[in-house]
């Protein structure tokens, strides 16, 4: 009786861990926002899957990390990082700007 | 100059239609304009809380914070925005042969104005807590450009304001007999609408499956970065591209407000006596 309690506590727990892992597998990229402008400004990604998108602004003004292909929108304040989660994508150029300083702030994911 | 107006507008328009349908759905009641004054005020006021709490919100949820609070006042409005709907398909005909009966005369009772206060409230938070963090983000930069930009920012506010104003005195030339199942229809779209927003949100933080990515592709023929496209966006919901899971969000709000609408509204509103 015992052993069956653990066994299914140790289902639940590997369950668990699977979601976890299915969430965290998702691969993480790095823009930095500088000077309002991106770095990369081109980032190469896998196609196909779901990646994690670290947006960290090192200006202390905010900007808005914004793309219409990708159909995302967010705001960094100053001195921190968000992130976004975007994907799977088809092969393809996605572009995306900060919305606040859209004349410098450009950018692209290629995604191959 | 140019820029900074377009930026505000953007996010001005969406609280000022809002503003302008609850203002036309409360009319001839005594009270509103307290409660929808006091829903702008404190909107004001949770909009520059909310903007000073910016990073930590932004950091909070390993990064999605600020996609789970957007989410979180989107459904809170999408509640209230049903419940009125509800409350006043049982009332709302009364309420009209009212206001037909004795004119534009004092009504009181017990309509829910603190939902359309709410709403109001939500909707300049979400709004304005992005125009503070945008011109605070000017001002505290370097200082050449800082007086056009503020100007920027105030004709931006005043464009957003005049749409909304157009509106409202849009929606007045309505008759009164129509008055109200023309906001009910509004409030309806209206809130399937910010549904679908919020599924967005919680699309962004990875915590919905989009469904599909983008079901079709409109920009072409209408962006929403146009004035109609804006508006649109705002009134109906409309998107250029999709996800899924946006539009099942768009259809089952449509679908629930409307059945409860039907189910607790065409009961007597008048429970005692017969």
């Amino acid at each position: 009786m015992q052993n069956r309690t653990y066994s299914g506590r140790f289902v639940v727990l590997s369950a668990l861990l699977m979601v976890c892992g299915s969430v965290s597998a998702a691969e993480t990229y790095t823009l930095i926002i500088k000077e309002h402008r991106f770095e990369p400004a081109e980032l190469e990604v896998p196609a196909g899957q779901k990646i994690k998108l670290v947006v960290k602004n090192e200006d202390p003004t905010p900007e808005e990390f914004e793309s219409r292909s990708l159909k995302r929108e967010k705001i960094i304040p100053g001195k921190s990082q968000v992130t976004v989660s975007i994907g799977p994508l088809d092969p393809g150029t996605y572009d995306f700007f900060g919305e606040f300083h859209e004349e410098s702030a450009k950018g692209h994911i290629v995604a191959k | 100059m140019l820029a900074t107006a377009l930026i505000v507008f953007r996010e001005v328009i969406e609280a000022a239609l809002v503003i302008s349908i609850v203002m036309a759905a409360s009319r001839g009641v005594a009270a509103r304009s307290w409660w929808i004054w006091s829903g702008v005020g404190g909107g004001l006021i949770g909009a520059c809380v909310v903007a000073g709490f910016a990073d930590t919100l932004a950091e909070a949820a390993s990064g999605v914070g600020q996609d789970l609070f957007n989410a979180a006042v989107l459904f809170t409005a999408v509640a209230m925005l049903g419940w009125h709907n509800i409350w006043m398909q049982r009332h709302g005909r009364e309420l009209a042969q009212a206001m037909s009966q004795v004119g534009k005369a004092v009504l009181s009772g017990d309509r829910p104005l603190y939902a359309l206060a709410v709403v109001v409230g939500l909707a300049v938070l979400r709004e304005g807590s992005e125009v503070v963090l945008f011109l605070y983000g000017i001002a505290s930069a370097d200082g050449s450009h800082t007086g056009s930009m503020l100007t920027g920012g105030v004709v931006g506010i005043s464009l957003g304001t005049a749409v909304g104003l157009a509106m409202y005195y849009g929606l007045l030339r309505i008759p009164t007999r129509y008055l109200f199942k023309v906001t009910s229809w509004l409030i309806l779209f209206l809130a399937a609408g910010l549904a679908s927003q919020g599924a967005a949100y919680l699309v962004q933080a990875d915590l919905l499956p989009p469904l599909g990515h983008e079901v079709w592709n409109t920009s072409n023929w209408l962006s929403e970065d146009s004035l109609i496209g804006q508006v649109l966006h705002t009134l109906l919901g409309y998107v250029s591209r999709p996800d899924g899971v946006q539009i099942l969000f768009y259809l089952a709000t449509l679908a629930t407000i409307a059945s409860l609408m039907r189910v607790f509204g065409d009961r007597p509103a008048r429970p005692a006596g017969h």
